[in-house]
């Protein structure tokens, strides 16, 4: 188990964790042939997860997220590329090997995909019985299951009676009940409410931590991939556009879909009324700082004013969090010689913030 | 003509042992043939739904090899299948007459129905919890026997009772051929000697026993269906 300090810290979670490899996919390629027409779903991905993370794939619908998951565990079989689970390369498995093999690499579904004929612990035991656990052991095994997921009075009710939310607990207990290595979640919280998508993912983070689960998961809500995730891939037409720890891709997104999905949830987009304000134009010039994490708690407006001649005025500014690093942008318009505004700014470039010039009237 | 209550009373006491003699037939036949149907029907329908395009153990040739046999006995009407089915019940029961005779020619008839009506209950079943149970390791067997079949129950069974509706019906035809059971008698009495209370007795019988196998089947289909 690992100290709860350390997994609530967030994206420090992924340097603290030494594990090595979980899954490695090189150069996946998978092509739909249907009839004459063929679609690439995924495009020589290459990915590298570690032991113990949370990775998450964000894309939007038709990215190959699903394909890319499903490949994971062989749902769909590759066209090209190989993925290694463990030191195990899953793609060149015969098929006895592979029913052995799956039961290490766990799924959540959307749509839970629960036995509507079993009772939630007939569901929970159902993989057990699949891999011929005696019936004693079942029985344990399934309440420390149902208890995991505090579902452990709803053990003889079947899922048709059950809340969204609860289904995908029973779904997640099914998943666990093997004790997988790697659990894939598909869209596991899309079809849920936003509440109890807060409360699954909490539970998936409790999980990861107690069990020392590796966990991909596969969303087109940014929410789920701040919430949990360590790091992030963004998929787009089949191949990945960028990747790497959360906070990093999401406070410097470079690509215009991975701004979209910040757009989501952080409102980098300047406000009509100062936007207004700023097209009035005016002498001064109008430029937009942005900062990570320590650079939050400088006092780098009061600075500029007083060592260089300029004055500092805040048209706007916000700050947020991603996971535990603040993160924010001011947009100021500075006024003065213009010599000593080129000064300050380069000051403030040298403080390592971004500086982005919006409009510049003299 | 004017209703007498008392000769139709009286006549229908006299009748009755043959009536329910005949009904006791009728019912050991369709019981006989049921249980036939579904033991040599469910595999079938397994197959059409595991073998096809995309199934758990795709084999879309024998598919539909299997298919077209199947529509190959639900094409010929029942009363062919019945005459034509002569060497084949004498073979297995020794006679053409009789309800163990007729029972051979109504398993015919009804297991490719049986298949069938398997066969599309079976693809009711979602395709994701299929797919869950693939994602967990299990085997085409466990798939069938612990995911497709136990979710196709109570569907399953409604179309079984249709299929029970169905062969009280042929039984009555083959009670023409010398089957015995409830056809056999209105043909005997009915048709033969022109006495139409007899008929109607019988048509009252043949109702009943539809409702109840009718209220029955639905009855255990909602009670196994949990959805």
């Amino acid at each position: 188990m690992c100290a709860s300090s350390v997994c609530q810290k967030g994206p420090l979670v992924f340097y603290g964790k030494d594990g090595g490899v979980m899954i490695s996919i090189k150069n996946l390629t998978k092509i739909y042939q249907n009839g004459s027409q063929s679609v690439k779903a995924l495009d020589n991905i290459s990915l590298h997860i570690k032991k113990g993370e949370i990775a998450g794939i964000i894309g939007y619908s038709g990215a190959g997220k699903s394909s890319l998951v499903r490949c994971l565990n062989m749902l769909e079989k590759p066209t090209a590329g190989t993925i290694t689970i463990d030191n195990r390369e899953i793609t060149s498995l015969s098929d006895e090997e592979l029913r052995v093999a799956r039961r290490e690499i766990a799924m959540v579904f959307q749509h839970f995909n629960l036995l509507s004929s079993r009772t939630v612990f007939g569901n929970v035991a159902f993989p057990l019985e699949i891999a011929g656990v005696p019936k004693r052991e079942i029985k344990q095994r399934v309440e420390k299951l149902l208890s995991l997921v505090g579902l452990v009075d709803k053990a003889a009710v079947y899922p048709a009676q059950l809340s969204g939310g609860q289904k995908q607990r029973v779904g997640i207990a099914r998943a666990l009940a093997n004790d997988p290595k790697v659990l894939l979640c598909d869209e596991a919280t899309s079809a849920l409410d936003p509440e109890t998508t807060k409360s699954i993912l909490k539970l998936l983070k409790d999980i990861n931590c107690q069990l020392d689960l590796t966990i991909l998961i596969i969303t087109h809500e940014m929410k789920v991939i701040t919430e949990i995730c360590d790091t992030v891939a963004v998929l787009e037409n089949g191949s990945i556009i960028e990747m790497g720890n959360v906070v990093d891709v999401f406070t410097r997104p470079q690509h215009p879909t991975t701004r979209a999905f910040v757009q989501t949830v952080i409102n980098t987009e300047i406000p009509e009324p100062v936007r207004q304000h700023i097209g009035q134009g005016g002498d001064g010039k109008v430029i937009r700082i942005s900062f990570i994490g320590d650079h939050t708690e400088k006092p780098v407006i009061s600075r500029i004013v007083k060592k260089f001649d300029v004055d500092a005025n805040i048209l706007y500014g916000n700050i947020d969090h991603l996971q535990d690093t603040p993160f924010g942008g001011l947009i100021i318009k500075l006024t003065g010689q213009q010599d000593d505004i080129a000064r300050a700014e380069e000051y403030l470039a040298g403080q390592g913030l971004q500086i982005e010039v919006i409009t510049n009237e003299h | 003509m004017s209703i007498d209550l008392n000769f139709i009373v009286n006549h229908l006491i006299e009748i009755s042992p043959e009536l329910w003699k005949a009904a006791y037939q009728t019912t050991v036949m369709v019981g006989a043939t049921m249980l036939f149907s579904v033991i040599t029907g469910v595999p079938l329908g397994v197959l059409l739904v595991v073998t096809e395009k995309g199934g758990i153990m795709e084999s879309p040739k024998f598919c539909s090899v299997l298919g077209t046999i199947v529509n190959v006995f639900r094409s010929i009407p029942f009363i062919i299948l019945l005459i034509a089915l002569f060497p084949l019940t004498r073979l297995l029961v020794g006679t053409t007459v009789g309800t163990a005779a007729a029972t051979v020619p109504l398993v015919v008839g009804a297991a490719p129905f049986v298949a069938r009506i398997v066969e599309s209950s079976l693809k009711e079943v979602d395709k994701g919890v299929v797919e869950a149970a693939i994602s967990m390791g299990a085997k085409p067997w466990q798939i069938i026997t612990k995911v497709l079949l136990p979710e196709a129950l109570p569907g399953i069974i409604l179309g079984l009772t249709i299929t029970t509706v169905t062969v009280i019906g042929y039984s009555a035809m083959a009670g023409v051929v010398g089957g015995g059971g409830l056809g056999d008698l209105a043909y005997r009495y009915g048709f033969q000697r022109f006495d139409e209370i007899t008929t109607y007795a019988v048509v009252v019988i043949l109702v009943v026993m539809v409702q109840l196998v009718q209220s029955l089947g639905n009855w255990l289909s909602k009670a196994v269906n949990k959805k």
